[in-house]
This record gives C-alpha cells, sequence and structure tokens, in this order.
C-alpha cells in the first residue's frame, strides 16, 4: 500500500518516556534545549511529562529534578511553532493535575490506561474535552487483548469525548501484523473524525515498521522520540521514522536533517547510559513486560543478585500492567530466596 | 454476650451483602434492615435471612422505623446519596457508618483512630475512607508512631473484577481521599495514594505497597515490631490480611507490602479491597456499641 501523499503528525516522546531511562532527572535546561531543537525540526507535538505521567513523582515510580508545572512552563516558552502535550494515568494523576498542565498551555492531553480499563478515564477525558484541549485516548499494552476487545475500550473513549485513539504497544511486544489489525478495525468502526495513533517501543526492533504498518492501516499519529530516548529498548527513533517517512512520500512537515541534528547534538548526549535493543529489553518486547520497568529490575539484580532478564520475564508471566513497579523488589526477593539467583 | 445493637443496611448490592453475611455473624451486632430501591436479588436474599426489607430507600426504613429501630446503619450507597441518608437516620438518633466516599464525618481506620473518635465530642456518623486507605493507613500510622514520617505513599493493586462503576467513574476521590487519610489518619506530613488496576484471570489478590519516609534514618527493629503488630491487630477482623516478605528498611525509606484476602463470605476472595471496607465498618460498629455498652454498666 502507498503511503505517498498522507499527512502524518510526529509527536516527540523524548521529553516524556525519555524520563525512564533518566531517572525523571532531566534538568529544565536540557529539556529547553531539545525542545529548541526540535521545534526548530518543526516537530509539531512535543510531550513533556514525568515518565508516568502527570502526578508520577513518587516513591515508586522515581521523584523527578523538577515538577511538572516547571517543565512543562520552561517548554511552553521555549517552542515557537511545536505544541506540548501532557499524558495522564488515571489512578495516578486526577483532574487536578489536568488543570494546572491546561494552565501552563499544554495543548494536547493524553489520558492512558490500561487496555481493558478506559472507564476509568471518563472524568478526565470530559475534562480535557471540555477545557478545549485536543483529547487522546490512550489504551496501553494493547497487546494483551484482540482488536475486538480493544475496538470496544476505545470506542468508551471516544464516547467521553476523546477526538484521538492510540494503540500503545507499551511492551514493544506487537508485530507489524498485530499492529494493521488493530489499527484497522479502530479505523473502520470509530468515527471517521477521530484521529488513530500509534505509540511503539523498539524492543524487537520493530519500531520503524509497526508505526508504518500503522500508517497503512489508518492511523495519522505516530509517536516517537529523538534518537530514540524512552523506556526499554527505546521509542521508534523519530528522526528514522521521519526520514523513512519523507522517502516515502508522507507528509510531516518535519525538517528531517534539523531532527536529526536535534537527536545526534542534544538528546544522544544527556543520556545515561545508551538506549539500545539489550537483552532485558529484547526480553520486554518478546515476552510482553512494560517498558519502564526494565531500570527497577536492573537495580533489583544489583541489590539481590537475581539475573533482571529473569525478573522481567516472571512480570510477563504475571501478566502486570503498567504501573506494578512495586512488585519487582518483591519477585527479585523471592527469586533470591528460592536460590536460583545465579550472579 | 445478651445484648445486641440493631442494624440497617444501606444499599443491597455486592457490599451490602457481604456485610450482612458478616453481620449474621457478629455476637452484637444484628441486623434487622435491607434497605434498596427496587426489589432485587440482594433484598430477596436479605428477606431470606429475615431481614425487614424497604424497597423505598431510607424513607420506607423511616416510616417504618418503629417496627425495628436500629442503633446503627450501614451505608453501601454512594457518595451522591449518602449526605441525605445520614441527615434522615441521625435525625432518628442512628449513628452512621459510611462505607461511601462522602466523607461527612471523620476518617476511621478502626485500630489507628477509632478510640480516639470515640473520646472526642459523640459522632454520629463516621466514614470509612477507601479500600486502599484500610488496607495500607493502619501500616503508615505503625510506622509514625515510632517516628516522624514526612510522607508515606501507598500503592494499591486491584483485581479489575473488584472495582465497580462507582469507584471507576470517579477514581479521583480514591486518590485525593486516601491521599488526605494517609496524612490525617496516618499521621504522615504528607500522603500520596496510587490505584492500579489489573484485569489478570485469574484475579489476583489485593496488593498493597507502602512507602515512608522517615524525618530521621529508621529505627528498623521497632518499626518492624510496630509493624508487626498492627498487622496483627488488622488480622483479628482480616483474617487475610498478610505481609508479603519482611519490610524493607533503607536508611529513611520503610517499604511495606501486604497482600489483602477476603473471606469469601459473599464477594470472592481476590476481593480483598472490598472485604476489607465490610470488615472495617462492621468492625467499628462493634467497638462502638462495646463502648455503649460498657458505659451502660457503670450507670
Amino acid at each position: 500500500m502507498t503511503i505517498q501523499g498522507r499527512h502524518v503528525t510526529l509527536h516527540d516522546m523524548s521529553l516524556r518516556d525519555g524520563m525512564h531511562p533518566q531517572q525523571h532527572m532531566i534538568s529544565i535546561d536540557q529539556m529547553v534545549d531539545i525542545a529548541t531543537a526540535l521545534d526548530a525540526a518543526r516537530v509539531p507535538l512535543i510531550e513533556v511529562t514525568h515518565g508516568d505521567g502527570l502526578g508520577g513523582a513518587s516513591v515508586n515510580y522515581g521523584f523527578p529534578a523538577h515538577s511538572d508545572q516547571d517543565y512543562i512552563t520552561a517548554v511552553v516558552k521555549a517552542v515557537k511553532t511545536s505544541k506540548v502535550s501532557a499524558l495522564l494515568l488515571p489512578g495516578i494523576g486526577t483532574v487536578d493535575h489536568l488543570r494546572m498542565a491546561a494552565d501552563c498551555g499544554i495543548s494536547t492531553i493524553r489520558v492512558a490506561t490500561h487496555c481493558t480499563e478506559a472507564n476509568v478515564s471518563r472524568q478526565h477525558i470530559n475534562l480535557g474535552r471540555d477545557m478545549g484541549l485536543d483529547t487522546v485516548g490512550f489504551l496501553m499494552m494493547a497487546h494483551m487483548i484482540s482488536p475486538e476487545a480493544l475496538l470496544e475500550q476505545a470506542k468508551l473513549m471516544e464516547s467521553y469525548g476523546a477526538n484521538c485513539i492510540y494503540c500503545t504497544d507499551s511492551a514493544g511486544y506487537m508485530l507489524p501484523d498485530d499492529v494493521t489489525h488493530r489499527i484497522a478495525l479502530l479505523r473502520s468502526e470509530l468515527a471517521p473524525e477521530t484521529e488513530i495513533g500509534f505509540h511503539g517501543h523498539h524492543n524487537m526492533a520493530m519500531g520503524v515498521a509497526n508505526s508504518l504498518a500503522a500508517i497503512e492501516a489508518g492511523a495519522c499519529r505516530i509517536d516517537g522520540s529523538a534518537a530514540g530516548l524512552g523506556a526499554g529498548a527505546g521509542n521508534t527513533p523519530l528522526e528514522a521514522m521521519a526520514a523513512v517517512l519523507d522517502r516515502m512520500g508522507a507528509i510531516t512537515g518535519v525538517d528531517i536533517f534539523k531532527l536529526m541534528d536535534a537527536a545526534e547534538d542534544h538528546v544522544l548526549p544527556i543520556m545515561d547510559e545508551p538506549v539500545r535493543l539489550s537483552r532485558d529489553s529484547l526480553v520486554l518486547g518478546y515476552a510482553g513486560a512494560y517498558s519502564s520497568f526494565l531500570l527497577f529490575a536492573k537495580r533489583a539484580q544489583k541489590k539481590y543478585g537475581v539475573p533482571s532478564h529473569k525478573i522481567l520475564l516472571e512480570m510477563a508471566n504475571r501478566r502486570t500492567v503498567g504501573g506494578q513497579e512495586d512488585l519487582i523488589e518483591e519477585i527479585a526477593m523471592n527469586m533470591a530466596k528460592a536460590g536460583q539467583a545465579e550472579a | 454476650m445478651s445484648k445486641k445493637f440493631t442494624a440497617a443496611i444501606i444499599g443491597p448490592g455486592n457490599i451490602g451483602t457481604d456485610l450482612l453475611m458478616k453481620c449474621l455473624r457478629s455476637d452484637i451486632i444484628e441486623p434487622v434492615w435491607m434497605v434498596g430501591i427496587e426489589e432485587s436479588a440482594g433484598i430477596i436474599r436479605a428477606r431470606d435471612h429475615g431481614l425487614r426489607v424497604s424497597t423505598d430507600g431510607v424513607d420506607g426504613l423511616v416510616a417504618r422505623f418503629d417496627e425495628a429501630p436500629v442503633d446503627f446503619a450501614f451505608d453501601a450507597t454512594s457518595a451522591y446519596v449518602h449526605a441525605e441518608n445520614s441527615r434522615k437516620l441521625n435525625a432518628l438518633g442512628v449513628m452512621m457508618i459510611d462505607l461511601t466516599p462522602a466523607a461527612i464525618g471523620p476518617y476511621c481506620i478502626p485500630p489507628v483512630n477509632l478510640d480516639a473518635i470515640m473520646n472526642s465530642a459523640p459522632k454520629d456518623n463516621v466514614n470509612m475512607v477507601t479500600c486502599g486507605g484500610q488496607a495500607t493507613i493502619p501500616l503508615v500510622a505503625s510506622v509514625s508512631r515510632v517516628q516522624p514520617v514526612s510522607y508515606a505513599e501507598i500503592v494499591a493493586t486491584v483485581a479489575s473484577k473488584s472495582v465497580g462503576m462507582g469507584t471507576r467513574d470517579n477514581i479521583d476521590e480514591f486518590t485525593r481521599t486516601t491521599s488526605a487519610a494517609i496524612a490525617e489518619v496516618g499521621g504522615a506530613d504528607e500522603g500520596k495514594a496510587i490505584i492500579i488496576i489489573n484485569p489478570a484471570e485469574p484475579p489476583l489478590i489485593m496488593r498493597d505497597t507502602v512507602h515512608c519516609l522517615t524525618k530521621e534514618p529508621a529505627d528498623a527493629t521497632a518499626i518492624t515490631a510496630s509493624i508487626k503488630q498492627m498487622i496483627a491487630e488488622v488480622q483479628t477482623y482480616v483474617p487475610g490480611y498478610r505481609l508479603l516478605n519482611d519490610p524493607i528498611i533503607d536508611g529513611h525509606r520503610v517499604t511495606i507490602t501486604v497482600e489483602v484476602e477476603g473471606l469469601g463470605d459473599f464477594l470472592p476472595k481476590y476481593a480483598g479491597n472490598l472485604d476489607i471496607m465490610t470488615a472495617a465498618g462492621l468492625k467499628t460498629a462493634e467497638m462502638i456499641a462495646r463502648r455503649m455498652l460498657e458505659q451502660a454498666e457503670k450507670r
């Protein structure tokens, strides 16, 4: 299928999903520097929040260097044409956080739930819509349910007022066919004016391929991250995605060379560790565990001497969902007790 | 015990029915009314157990109150109607135990502050906070009674099947109410609450993690002992309340993880989050009733 002439909105995740590998410690200066570079590359949307969304600051997920309010305010001020989005997970953040983010000048709110739990998002999506924000329903770990079940949840979010629905591959588990089936069904059954988006992780090296499959099946918003900075093996590398779309004749409005500069000269230098397709990340994608569990499993390995990839495999086997980071230490303790420690 | 105190249960749904099963075993609380708004499975079940029923809401109970007056009412309906229910029954001298998030009365976590509530001015309404609050605030208090806690955070992971539409429609209420009670009742300077809903099959048992940050380095021995004592106290009314592993104490951080298995009276066992609410509600009524009995005997 050709995507020649198709309009695709690229959405950068480096300052939100990228908070995970940076342990939520990106400085305001770094955020402003990266956002300025993305703005120069005419990336239309930039997400800025704690890795776990508004209100994610916690012992459980990590305290950030600065508040969501300070980050968003600084980035909104720094950009000229790019718009700023924030993520909100009901159960972690509340409508109070949403109001704060709106006051700081976000244009887009993305309300994220586990793929089967859309009905906890009603009040947040309602409010986003009432405030006139671009309001997105973000269905996480979408590989865990069938396309039909995903559609049912998407329809709930659409009924609350979301003008865009995301199929979110939080574990980087999906293969292109998985994406095609889900996006195609959403596209055919949701209202024509409802936009469809895809958020990928690169844990199986499928970020670009899956995003292309999504576009071919009807998605018009694609998440990625400059230099791939994101949880697990990172998000779909946005500069590569933009270059591929350019060669295929799709229209993103992005200056691909300036985006390459943003990735190479602004994002890469801040990385604590190279974001790469490590054994741990591959296990996340292969078995289907939430990408931001990665660093927690590595810490548990250090403390309990249990291999991190085995912890992640167990997290997947237990069918955990995003946010269950608190189980990782317990699993590591139990594995260590059971004498499975190999280190 | 000879003297029993009578109670009405408002809301014949899953929570109300589970509460009914627990009340039927109580040696001091006797359920005599089930209040609903229409004929329903819960109403029929209550009638089968010999209760009087109202299908006209609290008004039906008020109209026929003299047939079987009650000392206590448990409200298992919704925050929207609780205030009215409470006003009408308080006027008849009924003590209201509020299982909704309305929180008109003081927050009540039985092993932590029920004594203090009873010792203060007379109350005609207490609020049972949230399921996450009942499961975690005793643990926060068990740390804060040893040494000052600047911040406490709880993460409640619950089975999708155990979370009803009331909670889903207003999940922020869970977050806000629990956070507020962590500080107010748990004794932390600041509280934060997170709820995670997991749809796995078979459904997982409620699991709660409590993180406390102490002002001074945590006294591992004293805190561990205090936690274990508190857990034993909660187990007196929720036998399936269990510590998973020893508390992790690392500098200023204390991390405690428990699981809460319900009794399976009417609700399934995995729904410890609901069981701990009904058990705490009944425990509250029982403690107040015993106090009333002691005071009557003194006179």
